[in-house]
């Protein structure tokens, strides 16, 4: 079973950190990852930019519009993300549960949907529209 | 549970043994099928086949393991019916639930079922109510009506919480299964958590309200029963002591006249002695454990309440002692406002009342009720009338409950003019 797990993190205390204080904590982060990607359980994972650096589509009076700024204005920001294989929701929360992020902000867990019945009905729909 | 009208003692057996065993045949159903909805129309199809077959056939030698076995097999047929028409049952779900090997019957599985089906139902990744709704509904067997009712909303609300909830644990894959022991504490805390919330649902409601509410409260007792009975776990005894005990002051919580009777007042020949005594044991049981928590602790108190023979010899310095306790497992200021009303018992409302103000000064506990009805008493005590006036008033502009607000209206009354 695969589960998103989105990390979130406070920006602003992450600003006022020293130097010794951020790599120590991501020497924290990175470990954790090691250990899921070594005992298996990491699909994937990537570290997001500042959430100031993000860029949102929206359609505002009928057409695409480009924003400067986040989807959703939360105080934490998501930070990361993580696509980890487990074997159920209680283990997704066992291993996420270990993981330094939890304490730096939150993490939001749920589980990916198969898609691949509803994509192989989309693909014939379409095709049956070419034929 | 549907009764033709026979004369044969089958059917009352079926009955009964449906009363006693149909929620051990459920939970074993759930971990067989793997699906909720599919357990409960299982369940329903073996009891039905039991009504039809065991006239016929005689009775089982073990019920259960016939009425498990009836329901899986019937369940499986109809996935197996359901594959030839759509492809939303996979071969690979029919392979799961039919290739189970019979140690699945083993006594100590089935017990683990029930505790598996209790600590899903109250799983943490479930919203709160829903946990509540869905263990009275699938571990209690209360129809969504009963619940609604009881909890003074409707059927279609409850019934709207329980479909979230069991698409919640199937989309998400909540695992059906007994927290491991690293698990355990927080995990039974949200157990404990839901069945004390039951208990005090039906608790707070007064005698007349409503007839449902007061089995509320037992359903939560007899829910806390089960509970310890798989899992004696001290916090779990304590809580279950905590229910008892409170419980047992029922009968003389209100008077003849429906008015709401304060401890101190209460005739103590009332109480239910019976309970009394199986709280106390369980509270020993707890304490002797040594990984008690505050339920345990607050069944402590109330049993030394309990075990007065009436409200001037209560052991009020032993209670101000529990709460010192308490108050550092479970610091939070309505521990600190009850210590204070005990403190008031063992050295004068003086000492109590400068706690209480203390308490209120700190601020969260500015929209509690309690808070004020508590120093409007010490304040009456005291002889200070005004300030008394003032809390009994804001103390009623914040009460919900009838009784209490008559209460709170007479207290008002009595207080000397000036």
């Amino acid at each position: 079973m695969k589960y998103i797990c989105l990390a979130y993190i406070s920006e602003e205390g992450w600003g006022t950190m020293t130097e010794s204080q951020r790599n120590a904590a991501l020497d924290e982060v990175f470990a954790y990852t090691d250990e899921l990607r070594n005992s298996g359980h990491l699909v994937a994972t990537e570290g997001l930019q500042s959430a100031r650096n993000a860029t949102t589509l929206r359609i505002v009076n009928g057409k695409v519009s480009v924003t400067d700024g986040p989807y959703v204005e939360t105080k934490e920001k998501i930070g990361g993300i993580y696509v980890i294989e487990a074997r159920d929701l209680n283990h997704a929360i066992q291993l996420m549960s270990k993981h330094p992020v939890v304490r730096a902000g939150g993490v939001e867990i749920r589980a990916v949907v198969d898609m691949s019945a509803m994509y192989e009905a989309s693909r014939e729909r379409r095709a049956a529209a070419k034929s | 549970m549907m009764s033709e009208q026979a004369s044969n003692p089958i059917y009352d057996q079926v009955d009964a043994i449906y009363r006693a065993e149909s929620r051990r045949v459920f939970a074993t159903l759930i971990r067989l099928l793997g699906d909720f909805d599919l357990a409960e129309e299982a369940v329903q199809t073996a009891f039905a086949a039991a009504l039809e077959q065991w006239p016929r056939e005689g009775m089982p030698e073990n019920p259960r393991t016939w009425l498990v076995s009836t329901g899986r097999f019937k369940a499986i047929d109809v996935l197996r019916r359901q594959a030839r028409f759509d492809g939303s049952v996979t071969d690979e779900m029919l392979e799961r639930r039919g290739g189970v090997d019979h140690a699945a019957w083993d006594q100590p599985e089935v017990e683990d079922d029930r505790l598996r089906l209790i600590f899903t139902c109250c799983h943490p990744a479930l919203a709160p109510d829903a946990q509540v709704a869905l263990t009275l509904r699938e571990v209690c067997d209360l129809t969504t009506e009963e619940i609604a009712r009881a909890f003074l909303t409707h059927a279609p609300t409850i019934a709207q919480r329980i479909v979230r909830a069991k698409t919640k644990i199937r989309d998400e894959h909540i695992p059906y299964e007994v927290p491991e022991r690293s698990e355990l504490p927080s995990r039974l805390d949200v157990v404990l958590r839901v069945i004390y919330l039951v208990f005090n649902e039906g608790y707070s409601a007064s005698s007349g309200a409503s007839l449902t509410r007061h089995d509320l409260s037992a359903e939560a007792i007899r829910l806390g029963r089960l509970f310890v009975d798989l899992l004696p776990e001290p916090e779990a005894q304590g809580l279950l002591a905590l229910m008892l005990l409170h419980e047992s002051r029922r009968a003389a919580r209100v008077s003849a006249s429906g008015e709401m009777v304060l401890l101190d007042d209460q005739d103590r020949s009332l109480w239910n002695r019976e309970q009394i005594a199986e709280g106390i044991a369980l509270v020993r049981k707890a304490l002797s454990s040594r990984r008690f928590g505050p339920y345990t602790l607050q069944a402590a108190i109330a049993a030394l309440h309990a075990e007065a023979p009436n409200a001037a010899a209560t052991d009020w310095v032993e209670i101000v002692a529990l709460y010192n306790l308490l108050l550092r497992v479970d610091p939070n200021p309505v521990v600190e406002l009850n210590r204070a009303v005990a403190v008031a018992e063992r050295d004068g409302p003086a000492a109590g009342l400068q706690l209480v103000e203390e308490i209120l000064a700190k601020g969260e506990l500015e929209n509690y009720h309690l808070a004020h009805s508590a120093r409007a008493e010490l304040c009456r005590r005291l002889g200070q009338n005004e300030k008394a006036r003032g809390s009994y008033e804001k103390a009623l502009s914040l009460s919900q409950q009838e009784p209490e607000r008559h209460f709170l209206k007479k207290r008002l009354q009595e207080l000397p003019r000036k």
